[in-house]
């Protein structure tokens, strides 16, 4: 019981991490229909980004406050990553718009290896490591020596994750851009027709996509003090699988895909084989597109001829 | 006139400000981490140091690389548009297109030869072992693929799994065994291509990006399982030992009886090599072979109008489950073929082989080449495989950039900036023709916008 106390709470941590990279994912989908496989690069790329900002913060200027130095990070991982995104939308995916189905997938794939790559040379192919930015926990709970604990980074990313989820809410359903997006997700003809600039909004969909990937990579670089170049390949597929199994182009259905793919992997590794976690997330993947191809929350894809 | 240079004046100011722009954004873009770079120190801690020269220089070359497309590329591009489109083809380009092939064909035939007698025995046999049969396996891989993307339309992202497949297959049996060679070719090709149909069946009902992500979660299953089934595929330690193939039973060693003794040659490694060589020239020939005759069989046909439309293949009549399964079969068969040469060659398999990098890297020879086209895919290979070789031996790049300048870190990432540039700028692949398996009269060439893919 206490295990699975303790196992739900790194399972939800997890999960909000893979909601976060997964949001993106699904409204890239849901837009314009494409499989961003170099999102979760992005998102590796996001965690080194963090990395820097917050070796700058601390070795350099002194900041003492990790809160402080915290925020700055994730401002700075936010507006880079951004920047990153919309460029690799503009130079690698705009132009095979309206080519054919897979052209945009291969490029993405193509990017995916240039990006992680990319990491690996400028940065070096060792493990980054940084001491723990937070310490501390809460025991909730002690039962027979075992503590169940609440750790305050895990709160920290708990916290982020619902106000970013909020504000993302509001973004997507009560403003213009929202709106726009919405709009070019139905029918982009014919939101071009009435004024919306298409491809302004699919350049703020991958711009929006990239902070919340930002988000996720500044909390995984705090959670686990560590990240290397290729940090980005399984979590982009288990974030992937979140989106699926939420039902692709469904932003709840991603969050809650995210909590679901953690919950999981966690309990899999805890009460199965830690050796075998990829293999569960993989496994879930491939059963959800067989058997449940829309997803929990998604619509059924209706073929038309 | 005046028009026209006002026109250009006003180019120019543009032109300027693009690159500004563009000057700004590479380095914001390229700050974070070419201007800083993380090391560890002596004490394990992580420190930054910078690297403002790199920096500036490649901002700047980003600037005038953008300010050359505005002034020199551009304008030449729209010359090229303007011009008019030949609506005949020349007639050195039917005579080449007919020669090109027996060319191509007879020259990979005397490849080894051309090679000893240029280098000498010493030298050939790293051309012929990383050139010539490191490229042909990706050529024969490519042509497998071709099979299931190309002729079917069926995105398979896990086709390394058969690979793998193939390659254990051949060293479990051949270690455990011991049989030969030329029993467990055909064996692997039927185990993989088991897998290919057993791993083809839960998917039968996506279509496109679904199926692609789909199959890579197969292939990342199955090199997970080889990772951690050690009591059988030890692990990520891999197998080694693996028995070389014989000259049909005799074996390439310094022995009395061994390839070299037999035939009263003096021993040299390069005889396995171009053994080997043409084993796996003949391989991919096979493949291409049975590629091109099962074309203009009913399967063959069958698959091609499964990658044009699905629904319109179903309501003529056309099985679609056997269609797509003898496609996934068939390329499985061939990756089994490659696989056990592959382990046969090295003598030694990990899972580090059968990677989904492995997999894009297949993908990509295929996309590239123009999906669908046998010549295209192999001349895609050779551009690709080939040219991340020949990164090995750019010892010059050294003088220019310090001697710690090693080419082969940069082999991935220009890679996969290629695939990248290569969709961009000719989305359809290198060869965007086809030659049609049915025709009325003659045959003309399809090209290959008219044909939809990927959404068998």
């Amino acid at each position: 019981m206490e295990v699975f106390l303790q196992q739900l709470i790194n399972g939800i941590t997890l999960g909000s991490i893979y909601g976060l990279i997964a949001i993106g994912y699904t409204m890239v989908f849901g837009i314009i229909g494409m499989v961003n496989f170099a999102h979760g690069d992005v998102f590796m790329v996001a965690a080194f980004v963090a990395l820097v900002a917050f070796l700058i913060l601390t070795t350099w200027l002194g900041v003492s406050s990790i809160a402080v130095a915290l925020f700055v990070v994730l401002i700075v991982a936010m507006l880079f990553t951004s920047l990153v995104n919309w460029i690799i939308e503009r130079l690698a995916y705009r132009p095979l718009r309206g080519s054919f189905r897979l052209a945009p997938l291969i490029s993405a794939i193509g990017m995916s290896i240039f990006l992680s790559n990319f990491v690996q040379v400028s940065q070096g192919p060792r493990n980054k490591a940084i001491p723990p930015m937070v310490q501390g926990e809460f025991v909730l709970l002690t039962h027979n020596d075992y503590a169940v604990t609440l750790s305050f980074k895990q709160l920290i990313i708990w916290g982020v994750t619902a106000v970013l989820l909020v504000c993302f809410w509001y973004l997507v359903a009560r403003t213009r851009l929202g709106r726009a997006q919405r709009a070019c997700e139905q029918d982009q003809r014919m939101a071009a027709l009435v004024g919306v600039n298409v491809d302004q909004t699919i350049s703020l969909t991958f711009v929006i996509a990239a902070a919340l990937a930002a988000v996720a990579g500044t909390m995984y670089l705090m959670y686990y003090g560590v990240v290397s170049f290729s940090d980005g390949f399984v979590p982009g597929v288990k974030a992937f699988t979140a989106a699926v199994l939420g039902g692709i182009g469904s932003l709840p259905g991603a969050v809650i895909g995210g909590l679901l793919i953690g919950l999981i992997e966690t309990m899999w590794s805890a009460y199965f084989s830690i050796d075998y976690k990829d293999v569960a997330a993989f496994s879930v993947l491939a059963i959800t597109l067989i058997f449940l191809p829309q997803g929990l929350f998604g619509r059924p894809d209706v073929e038309k001829v | 006139m005046s028009e026209g240079a006002a026109n250009q004046r006003i180019d120019t100011v543009a032109a300027l400000r693009d690159a500004a722009i563009t000057t700004l954004l590479a380095f914001g873009l390229f700050l974070p981490l070419i201007g800083f770079q993380t090391v560890t120190n002596i004490r394990n801690e992580l420190e930054l140091d910078t690297r403002w020269p790199l920096l500036f220089s490649i901002v700047a070359v980003v600037g005038v690389a953008r300010l050359a497309y505005s002034f020199l590329l551009a304008p030449w591009l729209e010359r090229i548009k303007q011009r008019p489109v030949a609506t005949t083809t020349p007639a050195w380009r039917t005579s080449f297109g007919k020669w090109f092939v027996p060319f191509c064909i007879g020259f990979v035939i005397v490849y080894p030869v051309i090679i000893i007698a240029a280098t000498g025995y010493g030298g050939a046999l790293k051309w012929v072992d990383n050139f010539g049969i490191q490229i042909l396996i990706y050529v024969m891989l490519g042509w497998g693929l071709n099979i299931v993307v190309g002729l079917a339309g069926l995105l398979d992202l896990g086709y390394v799994a058969f690979y793998a497949v193939g390659a254990y297959a051949y060293a479990l049996l051949a270690k455990e065994f011991g049989f030969s060679f030329w029993i467990l070719l055909p064996l692997a090709g039927v185990m993989s291509s088991f897998w290919g149909i057993l791993l083809g069946f839960p998917v039968l009902r996506l279509r496109g990006d679904y199926l692609a992500i789909v199959t890579l979660a197969f292939g990342e299953i199955i090199r997970i399982v080889l990772v951690n089934w050690v009591d059988v595929t030890n692990g990520y330690a891999g197998i080694s030992g693996i028995p070389r193939p014989s000259f049909f039973g005799i074996p390439f060693n310094a022995n009395d009886d061994g390839f070299a003794a037999t035939f009263g040659l003096e021993f040299s490694p390069i005889y396995r090599t171009i053994f080997l060589y043409y084993l796996i020239l003949a391989l991919a020939f096979l493949t291409a072979f049975v590629t091109v005759r099962l074309r203009r069989l009913p399967v063959g046909r069958a698959w091609e109008a499964l990658r044009e439309d699905e629904i319109a293949c179903r309501s003529l009549g056309i099985n679609t489950t056997h269609t797509k399964l003898t496609a996934f079969g068939m390329g499985a068969m061939f990756a089994g073929f490659a696989g056990s040469f592959f382990a046969a060659r090295q003598g030694f398999i990990s899972p580090e082989s059968f990677t989904f990098l492995e997999s894009a890297t297949i993908l990509a020879i295929v996309v590239l080449g123009g999906m669908g086209s046998q010549i295209g895919v192999a001349i895609a290979a050779i551009a690709m495989i080939g040219g991340t070789e020949i990164m090995r031996e750019l010892e010059f790049l050294k003088a220019i950039f310090g001697e710690s300048f090693d080419p082969t870190q940069y082999r991935m990432l220009l890679f996969g900036f290629a695939m990248v540039i290569i969709m961009v700028l000719r989305p359809r692949g290198l060869i965007s023709h086809r030659a049609p398996s049915v025709f009325l009269k003659e045959p003309k060439p399809v090209p290959v916008d008219l044909v939809k893919q990927g959404h068998g």
